[in-house]
């Protein structure tokens, strides 16, 4: 059995045809496991089913096949467990910044103190640099303000497992590497277990252990799987000095750009869904097979079996 | 800029207000008749050379105006009552009616917006319900209830009921998905959902449906209250009419018009406390 923190086994999901039309199946065979304290991201072109795969995880969606066990058990529903960054942000407009986080303190412990609650919320608006705005509302907020109240809204409830859906989509580069560097330095802190959807290739580097690729949709599935091997002290200004950089972000890209497309039309020979290929790129020419996946600068073993 | 907007159009407000007296002025002035006979008429009505009927002149009505607010809350007996018991009388049938309206249409509207099933199964009931006058409803109500100042109370009742549920329920089921994916992964409670997120997103809109509401509601009293009679601004209207006395038809219309604006602004204000910026 698999001692992996996050499992998610088989997932698909279909809609049914119109009318005798054949179904549509969006993803299918999607098997995927996540470590504790593993940032991991997932990238992939519009439909193929990211967000859907999130919201499964989050409890929001329920898939069509297959299931996801966190910590031992199935994830039926939405939980405290898990924390959800929302794509739009999804702050209550009519509540400020520190109500919207204490609106969320609350739910997770309805028996705290009003003191206990307000140090808390406080602590959690400072970590993401938002001392002395906790009383603006959203609309008195700059976008990248606003993303910050909703991660610390996640990150506040101190769940098992954060969610981010394009966390940083709508915002300018210069706002979203900083916020990026923020949830590195949370991340490093706190140990957060964390999977986000990202279309940023570099957002991807800098921020995953691991990064999952999948293939277009429909029928998407996931591709392979890139282990990050660039020390784990990587920041924005060094990450483009660091020697395998861009053995990593070319593979990257090229998947975006062509084999997603190509893989989507014919599964490769020696695909096997439940054990996607982990590849390294720089540190091998070939995909490693999946079981001997062990890189020599991360202590953690990525486990692909259960 | 603002500032110099603003007090241009109160200046032109008060010229246009002094136009329209000027020709008021102009179209109600007669020249004193001297020593001419008296009509049958004013044989008949006791007097001799003071104008009772017929359009009075805005000093005559401005007299009006200061005898009846110098005075709003006299008694004496049914048929002479102080302007501000009318107006208090018809306030109170609005306001019952209107809390009455509010109590059911609103979590009627929370159910409806809600649930899909109940929006569609309830919806040919409300578009058929909607656009009958409230007045219509008056003979069934006087038969019912037997009881005239109640039957206007139900007409008000009927009236501002679809305005807030229609608004409220459109409120709540427009609520977005977002906000309510939030409660759900921190798993809010239903009552907590309810007053902490759906009611707060919903507010301005059944805000709005409320000033409609009460919108209408002021309408309807004065129509209300010229049926029933007793007591009331609308029934003060048919009286002064019975009496040919215009000065106080227009006094009263005057009133209702202050008293509605005045409605409108509260509820506006309200509006404004509720509203969000996205």
């Amino acid at each position: 059995m698999s001692t992996s923190f996050l499992l998610a086994d088989g997932l698909a999901k279909k809609y049914p045809g119109a009318r005798g039309k054949p179904d549509l199946t969006v993803f299918e065979d999607v098997h995927f496991t996540i470590e504790k304290g593993e940032f991991v991201c997932i990238i992939g072109h519009s439909g193929c089913g990211k967000t859907t795969i999130l919201n499964v995880l989050a409890g929001l969606d329920t898939a069509s096949g297959g299931n996801v066990v966190m910590d031992g058990r199935e994830v039926s529903g939405p939980s405290l467990e898990r924390g959800v960054v929302f794509q739009g942000h999804a702050l209550m407009p009519w509540l400020s910044a520190k109500k919207n986080v204490e609106f969320a303190v609350r739910s997770r412990w309805p028996d705290k103190s009003k003191k206990e609650i307000d140090e808390h919320c406080l602590r959690y608006l400072d970590l993401v640099g938002l001392t002395g705005s906790e009383h603006k509302k959203p609309s008195e907020l700059s976008g990248g303000m606003k993303q910050r109240v909703g991660i610390a809204r996640a990150f506040a409830i101190e769940p098992k497992m954060l969610l981010l859906d394009e966390p940083f989509g709508a915002l300018d580069a210069l706002t979203r590497g900083n916020i990026q560097e923020e949830l590195v330095k949370i991340c490093a802190a706190t140990h957060q277990t964390v999977f986000m959807i990202t279309h940023d290739v570099d957002e991807a580097i800098l921020l995953a252990d691991k990064i999952m690729l999948m293939s277009n949709g429909p029928h998407a599935r996931i591709a392979e799987i890139v282990a990050n091997t660039l020390p784990r002290d990587r920041t924005r200004e060094t990450l483009h000095k660091e020697p395998r950089y861009y053995a990593i972000r070319n593979h990257l890209v090229d998947f975006l750009v062509s084999r997603s497309k190509r893989f989507s039309e014919e599964l490769p020979e020696g695909y096997d869904a439940k054990h996607p290929p982990v590849v390294m790129p720089g540190l091998e020419t070939q995909p490693a097979p999946a079981l001997s996946l062990a890189s020599p600068e991360k202590a953690v073993v990525i486990n692909l079996r259960h | 800029m603002d500032k110099s907007m603003s007090l241009r159009a109160g200046v032109l407000s008060v010229v246009i207000f002094l136009f329209l007296l000027g020709l008021w002025q102009a179209a109600t002035h007669t020249p004193e008749k001297t020593g001419g006979a008296l009509t049958e008429y004013e044989q008949l009505m006791g007097k001799s050379t003071k104008k009772t009927a017929g359009m009075p002149t805005p000093a005559q009505m401005g007299e009006t105006v200061k005898k009846h607010l110098s005075d709003p809350f006299y008694d004496k007996g049914p048929n002479d009552k102080g302007i501000g018991i009318q107006l208090a009388y018809s306030l109170a049938r609005v306001g019952s009616g209107f809390l009455l309206a509010a109590l059911v249409a609103i979590p009627l509207g929370f159910l409806i917006g809600m649930s899909p099933l109940l929006y569609r199964a309830l919806d040919p009931f409300i578009q058929v319900l909607k656009p009958i006058s409230p007045l219509a409803w008056m003979p069934l109500a006087l038969y019912t209830i037997k009881d005239s100042a109640t039957s206007s109370i139900f007409v008000i009742f009927i009236c501002s009921v679809w305005p807030m549920l229609i608004n409220t329920a459109y409120g709540v089921a427009s609520v977005r998905r977002d906000w309510l994916n939030v409660a759900r992964t921190l798993e809010v409670g239903v009552l907590r959902k309810a007053f902490r997120v759906i009611l707060p997103a919903a507010a301005p809109t059944i805000m709005t449906g409320m000033r409609i509401s009460m919108g209408i509601a002021w309408l309807v009293i004065v129509a209300a209250e010229m049926l029933v009679g007793g007591t009331g601004i609308g029934y003060f209207v048919w009286n002064e009419w019975n009496n040919l006395s215009l000065t106080n038809v227009i006094f009263a219309i005057l009133m209702i018009g202050v008293v509605g604006m005045a409605l409108d602004l509260m509820f506006g204000a309200l509006q404004k406390l509720v509203t969000y910026v996205e």
